[in-house]
């Protein structure tokens, strides 16, 4: 047991500052149980987003000493408790108050992807065939919790705002989540192009090193979806089809 | 008058869990005018954290499996307690309704011959859970969230409502405020559905998150409806019980299904001394048996520790009792000893169980690849919740319906694993469907501004008592206190003495205080959902005490065995004209002779092995 220093964001939309709270930490305490305890104790009005506890819900995001990170899964003995333990916001969304930000925007990107298309059955009950092995690629971007850390860590949309021409990591597998089902009937790479702003990923791959579910987002998702942008929009041979056939 | 914003739907659907979206998407899709609301975030809901499966005679691995198979596993289960008609439509529309997910595209782990692949789990004769690896409630929720926003619905975020407003005995619409500014809001609308989960949060220890204080029972109990079976509560077997800040985290029973066993601190797997008569003909009586069970051997049965949640929690809960139990209060479930029997068991038991890997890893420093896991009961679902019609799922009160684990009826004394995934998706489609009938065919509903003006005043109390008590305690004593006296195992003394704590926490209640402006504030939010808590702990606690018997999910160490005239009635609580709450004995409904003859007819067919 032994009473630790935290520094914690405190204030509305872009007012605020860091408050100095001390309280005392158990053997296997995460971050997220120290921020309820001191809201507990004596902030009862600070606003922090929870609720599986279990790093399955993607809600309690933050940046914990600069990391952008899952507040539940991260174990105070994990930190140094020498010294204060900052806890802020994450950055590449408005500030709405204390540790919550205004993720809406992510929302409303998620609506103007192309939603799933499925080939007609496969069965004459309705149903479909698919071998395990080549749904284990979609199924691991599926995994996503959207606790939008990759959001947070690109810089495209952390340091250069580009939220109007660039969908983000997250939204990114999400895409090729839909763009690889072996149902899926649907093309999204003009979207991916003219729309997505996928040519703005430079794969710096911050995005996989963040990712509390370990997607490899660049390498398994993002990539792949440019080599498919690629294919369609800057292959000479394709490029001549076109050029003949306006329509395939 | 406060001022509020005003929001017209012909249906309002209140939560955002996997029955709330289902129920969204029907709606809308029969032409009516849709609003959702949510306290969390969209895909933030319970249902992300259900791990093991849905449950849905399909037959793809087992084609022995029928509807009429899931039907008696269910009422078996249930202790006969359950709405017959509701276990029957259940397991008759659960395969449609999850192959409607692949539609929408889910992708659930496949059989070798490509279509949706089943496990097995606690109470069913058949592999019967579509699936993906361990984390299937957060598979559910995505695709009906990411289908249901092309559906033309109108999602209203971080909403909390707190009263629902009438017209003359009939649902007009309900009162809310958004957590993110504190301001009110106004739904007027025909019909609402109630999908709002549970009260996993009136127990210290429980698998639920802040959201689960009972607000759909409590709004609806409020609004004249009724609630059924409020003594049903069930204790999952097993969840995390060290380091003591994960407590109650839930551990899926698809470990037990791929194999996990249950030992004491001797090593023994005491689930094999207490078999319950009932399920004596289909349980292995050796654990060879059990474990080709769990390896898809058709001709064997299933390991004890597959038994119904409710059993298993209270065999765990006698060794502990009895001093066998693990160092920190519990027992172990191993899954690392399949090594012994599988080869490449380490890599198999990550595919199969990824995030249980993940969260003992990285919460409690365990390879449950290579070490048992120590686990415990926590407070995990609520059998009970608000009354309602089998079919249409409308309560008491005109156009107020409810779907999921807000309503009551499909699971009687005890759920089974994997059935509360495919009740949201078969009644959260049925609560829609009517809710849009029902909105087409009333006519238009009035707001009566004197109840939105009381809602909004009530809202506001905790801020006109600067220096009130903290809300937090408020809700940490009540949780304490139905944890000790309500809680597992329970006698008559103590839950007297409960009520009596219950109405001091009333007294209370009343007093605490928010600190703070509106905007975002926990502090004012969890003293507006103390009302809540208390009233749903309220009715649990009045209904264990009376009914003097142990069934399902309810045990009484003061009348540890089943009572056969018990077994006629269930207990069903309303809000009386004066204010205090009401119970009656109601006598079962009748079981149809046709689904009578179901349940006889499975009932010798297990014999027989």
């Amino acid at each position: 047991m032994s009473q630790v220093t935290f520094r914690i964001w405190r204030g509305e939309g872009k007012e605020g500052e860091f408050k100095e709270y001390k309280t005392e930490i158990t053997e296997g305490m995460v971050v997220l149980d120290a921020v309820h305890q001191i809201q507990a104790e004596s902030a009862g009005d600070m606003a922090v987003r929870w609720n599986c506890k279990a790093g399955k819900c993607g809600s309690c995001s933050a940046e914990v000493n600069g990391m952008p990170k899952l507040m539940c899964m991260t174990r105070m003995n994990t930190l140094p408790q020498d010294k204060p333990i900052t806890i802020e916001p994450i950055k590449a969304f408005p500030r709405i108050k204390d540790l919550v930000t205004d993720v809406s925007w992510n929302f409303d990107v998620k609506k103007r992807i192309k939603k799933f298309k499925p080939r007609p059955p496969d069965a004459p009950d309705g149903t479909w065939r698919m071998q395990q092995e080549d749904i284990d690629r979609p199924q691991e971007f599926r995994k996503c919790i959207e606790c939008f850390l990759c959001q947070d860590v690109c810089h495209v949309l952390r340091d250069h705002h580009m939220h109007e021409s660039f969908i983000g990591p997250r939204f990114l597998i999400y895409t090729a989540a839909l763009e690889m089902h072996p149902l899926d009937t649907e093309n999204r790479a003009k979207d991916l192009k003219d729309e997505f702003g996928i040519g703005l990923c430079n794969i710096t791959k911050c995005c996989t090193k963040v990712c509390p579910e370990n997607i490899t987002i660049t390498d398994n998702g993002i990539i792949p979806l440019k080599e498919r942008v690629v294919d369609e929009f800057f292959d000479p041979v394709n490029k001549l089809l076109r050029i003949f056939k306006p329509n395939s | 008058m406060s001022d509020f914003t005003t929001h017209e739907h012909d249906v309002l659907v209140i939560g955002a869990g996997g029955a709330g979206l289902r129920a969204a998407i029907e709606a809308a899709a029969s032409g009516v005018k849709v609003g959702l609301v949510c306290k969390s975030l969209l895909g933030k809901a319970h249902t992300v954290m259900a791990e093991g499966g849905a449950a849905a005679a399909m037959g793809n691995v087992d084609d022995r499996d029928s509807w009429k198979v899931h039907f008696a596993d269910t009422m078996r289960g249930g202790q006969y307690l359950n709405n017959p008609r509701m276990a029957q439509l259940h397991a008759q529309e659960a395969p449609e309704r999850v192959k409607e997910l692949e539609a929408w595209g889910a992708l659930f782990d496949r059989t070798k011959d490509g279509r949706i692949l089943q496990r097995n789990f606690g109470g069913h004769r058949y592999p019967r859970l579509a699936h993906v690896g361990d984390r299937t409630g957060l598979e559910m929720i995505r695709v009906l969230q990411d289908h249901g926003i092309h559906q033309g619905i109108d999602v209203h975020m971080e909403v909390t409502v707190t009263k629902l407003l009438l017209d003359g005995g009939r649902i007009a619409g309900a009162f809310a405020y958004d957590r993110e500014r504190g301001r009110f809001r106004v739904f007027k609308c025909k019909a609402i559905v109630i999908a709002t989960g549970g009260i996993g949060r009136a127990y210290e220890i429980t698998s639920n998150s802040w959201e689960y204080t009972g607000d759909g029972q409590t709004l609806a109990y409020d609004a004249g409806a009724e609630l059924l079976d409020m003594e049903f509560v069930q204790f999952h077997p097993t969840g995390m019980i060290w380091p003591p800040s994960v407590r109650g985290i839930l551990v899926t029973e698809g470990v037990r299904g791929e194999g996990g066993v249950l030992k004491n601190k001797a090593g023994e797997r005491f689930m094999f001394k207490d078999i319950p008569e009932n399920y004596k003909n289909q349980t292995a009586d050796n654990p060879e048996e059990g474990w080709r069970y769990t390896q898809g051997d058709k001709n064997a049965r299933r390991p004890p520790e597959l038994l119904t949640r409710d059993h298993v929690a209270r065999c765990i809960q006698r060794e502990v009792r009895e001093g066998r139990g693990s160092p920190h209060g519990g027992a172990f479930l191993d899954i690392a000893w399949i090594k012994e029997k599988i080869p490449g068991a380490k890599e198999h038991i990550k595919k199969k169980l990824p995030s249980m890997y993940h969260q003992f890893k990285q919460l409690a420093d365990i390879d449950i690849t290579e070490t048992p896991m120590e686990v415990g009961p926590t407070t995990h679902y609520i059998m009970g919740g608000v009354k309602v019609d089998g079919d249409t799922q409308m309560s008491k009160v005109p156009g107020l319906f409810a779907a999921g684990e807000a309503a009551a009826g499909l699971h009687g004394a005890n759920r089974l694993g994997g059935n509360s995934l495919s009740d949201l998706l078969v009644f959260g489609k049925r609560a829609g469907q009517f809710a849009a009938e029902f909105a087409k065919k009333n006519g238009n509903v009035k707001v009566d501004e004197a109840q939105v003006s009381a809602a909004a005043k009530q809202a506001l109390e905790p801020f006109d008592r600067q220096g009130g008590e903290n809300p937090y305690t408020v809700q940490q004593d009540l949780q304490k206190m139905m944890q000790k006296l309500v809680g597992i195992v329970r006698q008559e003394e103590e839950m007297k003495q409960a009520m009596g704590e219950l109405e001091k926490l009333k007294a209370r209640a009343a007093k605490v205080g928010a600190f703070g402006n509106r905007e975002y504030n926990p502090g004012w939010h969890t003293a507006l959902d103390l009302r809540n808590l208390l009233t749903v702990s309220e009715a649990i606690t009045r209904a264990a005490i009376e009914r003097k018997e142990s069934r399902g999910g309810h045990f009484r160490d003061d009348y540890p065995n089943k009572d056969a005239a018990a077994a006629k009635f269930n207990l069903v609580i309303w809000k009386g004209d004066g204010g205090a709450q009401q119970m009656r004995r109601e006598a079962r409904a009748d079981i149809p002779a046709d689904l009578k003859q179901i349940i006889d007819d499975e009932a010798k067919a297990t014999e027989v092995k």
